[in-house]
């Protein structure tokens, strides 16, 4: 054996030996570390948010959730008013924007030519790449005068029969920040979207189509039934997103406390509040009353975030979706068929 | 040839589900050109108002006299985001190539989903939280520094960085592994000297898009950096520092419409910045994918 007796007679080969030797778990033990500093970092997060708001959950334990006060003179503070705010504003924005982005996810992936396609898929994404803060200045100078003086007039006199649509209209407020959300959310579906309906297999469109289904038939009867645990996976996302987008919310909500109908009218949300109040928290307690709104925060974008992992987790279990997916197609045309 | 029996004409119901059919593409095609038209809307008149309010002292001056908002730069929000962000990228680079070289190369499958649990989670924290949990960490005890502003940035990039740098190493052939390794050459000297450096170009695009991210990032820097206003350029990172986000913010709340003019004058820089970037490092991405994949 030449190749043996080569290695061991260099001594440049001998000390490469012994550093292969200790390499392999020095690698292992450096990249470990790495992993595990990557996890603690999110218990560190837990907990310092849990003693940082420690005073406030003293103060005001759970009644915190349920209080509408956020009164700097007295000491007094609450959530309430933060939550609904947080609620109307992510769920409204993420209502418009589901149907949307879902939409130009199937133009992206069915009928948009190919050269249009990547160029189209390109410019939505750069919709998401925008800063939040630019989205914030465009809202209170571009859209917020457009709100005020065209949208929001026009509501009122089609829709001013219901609660939600009246009041003095106003640039800033809650329609305003809906509108913002939506420009952030919609890209975020759209691209998670996209790519679950290219992983839709081939041959499950063409059988449907092939068995006369027109395009959207195709669409509503296999496309949209394999791939919707990722759709709601998706908008878990985007309502986690939109919950938690704090500076372009805060320069267009208005920063107000108070829970009312009218969606011209000011208000707040957790993630604002928190950036509203920056220049200068004026008490321990009210330090500590930011930190516990950040920690609500902390607990819904736990909650969403791992729902969301639920949800697309079955999507690898791909026979049994499959089946599922062809056996819905082929209901939907024994059912539409002429 | 015979006349064929049926009519091929569509008619009755078929009309109808082709026409519901048309109908629906054209409403896609609508949202997609909705989306389209409003990203325009908002370049344009970013473009609009901000290239107006550009000179060279924006970028070679900082704040005038007294706050004075007329003449002056923002070279110190300039400046300090090129440290609040360099910092974040020189944490959050190696430590994200580890913790991806673990997840992909190393770890017994158990664990390298946890790690993997773990920063699709850190991924979700909104922002603000991240501003939040750094004050109560450091800034409480040591006071505003970019340093910590930089921290914040860089536990929001680490998750981007590591996930991927994950998916190139993933692409990396195998064949490439098992020749190395069949060479008998050792694991670490294949996964540093072989997987890691073929992968470079990904791991270093990837990171791009996460520096374009962090550079736009305005939320985690609040609490931690932007009080003590330095309006002179300095570098130092255990002082306050602004950048140009915190300056939009602040100059967007100002009534005078001088300040406002810089806020566009800021965001038109930091657009170009952030897309231009995150623009170039997509089609590399995707060229890169395509020459690994294919």
């Amino acid at each position: 054996m030449t190749i043996t007796h080569a290695h061991e007679g260099s001594a440049l080969n001998r000390t490469r030996g012994r550093l292969d030797r200790i390499g392999d778990p020095v690698l292992k033990a450096i990249t470990f570390g790495a992993a595990a500093l990557a996890v603690t970092i999110l218990g560190l997060i837990a907990y310092e948010l849990a003693s940082g708001s420690g005073l406030a959950f003293r103060t005001f334990g759970l009644h915190f959730l349920v209080t509408q006060d956020w009164n700097v003179n007295f000491d007094r503070f609450g959530a309430l008013s933060l939550i609904f705010g947080t609620a109307i504003t992510a769920v409204l924005s993420v209502a418009i924007a589901a149907p949307l982005a879902v939409a130009i996810a199937l133009f992206l992936t069915e009928l948009a030519p190919k050269p249009v396609r990547t160029l189209l898929g390109a410019l939505v994404e750069m919709l998401a790449a925008i800063p939040s803060v630019i989205l914030g200045l465009w809202g209170i100078l571009v859209l917020g005068p457009f709100v005020q003086n065209q949208l929001e007039p026009f509501l009122n006199s089609t829709l001013g029969f219901l609660p939600f649509f009246r009041g003095q209209p106003s640039p800033t407020g809650i329609l305003t920040a809906i509108l913002i959300l939506t420009i952030m959310v919609v890209p975020i579906i759209a691209s998670v979207t996209r790519e679950l309906f290219t992983t839709v297999p081939p041959e499950l469109r063409e059988g449907a189509l092939a068995l006369g289904a027109t395009r959207w038939e195709m669409v509503r009867g296999v496309l949209l039934p394999a791939a919707r645990p990722g759709i709601l996976a998706a908008v878990a996302l985007g309502f986690g997103r939109a919950v938690g987008e704090a500076i372009a919310v805060t320069m267009v909500i208005g920063a107000q406390i108070g829970i009312h109908p009218s969606l011209f009218g000011h208000s707040d949300t957790l993630a604002s509040r928190i950036a509203g109040q920056y220049q200068g928290a004026s008490t321990n307690l009210q330090v500590s009353s930011l930190v516990y709104l950040a920690t609500i925060l902390l607990v819904i974008s736990l909650v969403v975030n791992v729902g969301a992992q639920f949800l697309i987790r079955p999507i690898d279990r791909r026979p049994r979706r499959r089946r599922i997916a062809l056996d819905r197609a082929l209901e939907a045309q024994g059912l539409s068929a002429d | 040839m015979t006349e064929p029996i049926f009519s091929l004409q569509t008619s009755g119901r078929l009309r109808r589900r082709q026409l519901i059919s048309r109908a629906m593409g054209a409403g896609a095609a609508g949202a997609a050109l909705l989306a389209v038209a409003v990203l325009a809307v908002v370049v344009i008149s970013v473009a609009h108002r901000g290239a107006g309010a550009l000179n060279l002292d924006f970028f070679t001056q900082s704040q005038a006299q007294g706050y004075n908002p007329k003449g002056g730069g923002v070279l110190f929000a300039i400046v300090g985001s090129v440290v609040l962000v360099g910092i974040a990228t020189l944490i959050a680079l190696p430590l994200g190539v580890l913790v991806a070289v673990y997840i992909s190369e190393l770890a017994p499958p158990r664990l390298a989903r946890l790690a993997r649990v773990a920063l699709d989670i850190t991924n979700g924290i909104p922002t603000i939280v991240m501003g939040i949990f750094v004050f109560t960490m450091l800034v409480e005890a040591h006071g505003q520094s970019a340093f910590a502003g930089s921290i914040a940035l860089a536990i929001i990039m680490l998750p981007l960085v590591a996930r991927a740098t994950e998916e190139v190493l993933l692409l990396v052939p195998s064949s490439l592994r098992e020749a190395s390794l069949a060479l008998g050459v050792s694991r670490w000297r294949t996964t540093m000297q072989v997987v890691v450096p073929s992968a470079i170009g990904g791991i270093l695009t990837g990171t791009t898009l996460a520096i374009a991210r962090a550079a736009g990032e305005t939320a985690p820097l609040l609490f931690l950096t932007s009080l003590g206003v330095n309006s002179h350029a300095d570098a130092n990172p255990f002082h306050p520092l602004q950048s140009l986000t915190l300056v939009i913010f602040e100059y967007s709340e100002q009534a005078d419409p001088a300040f406002q003019a810089k806020a566009w004058a800021a965001a038109f820089v930091l657009m170009c910045v952030v897309l231009l970037t995150s623009l170039a490092a997509k089609l590399a991405l995707a060229r890169y994918r395509k020459k690994l994949g294919g």
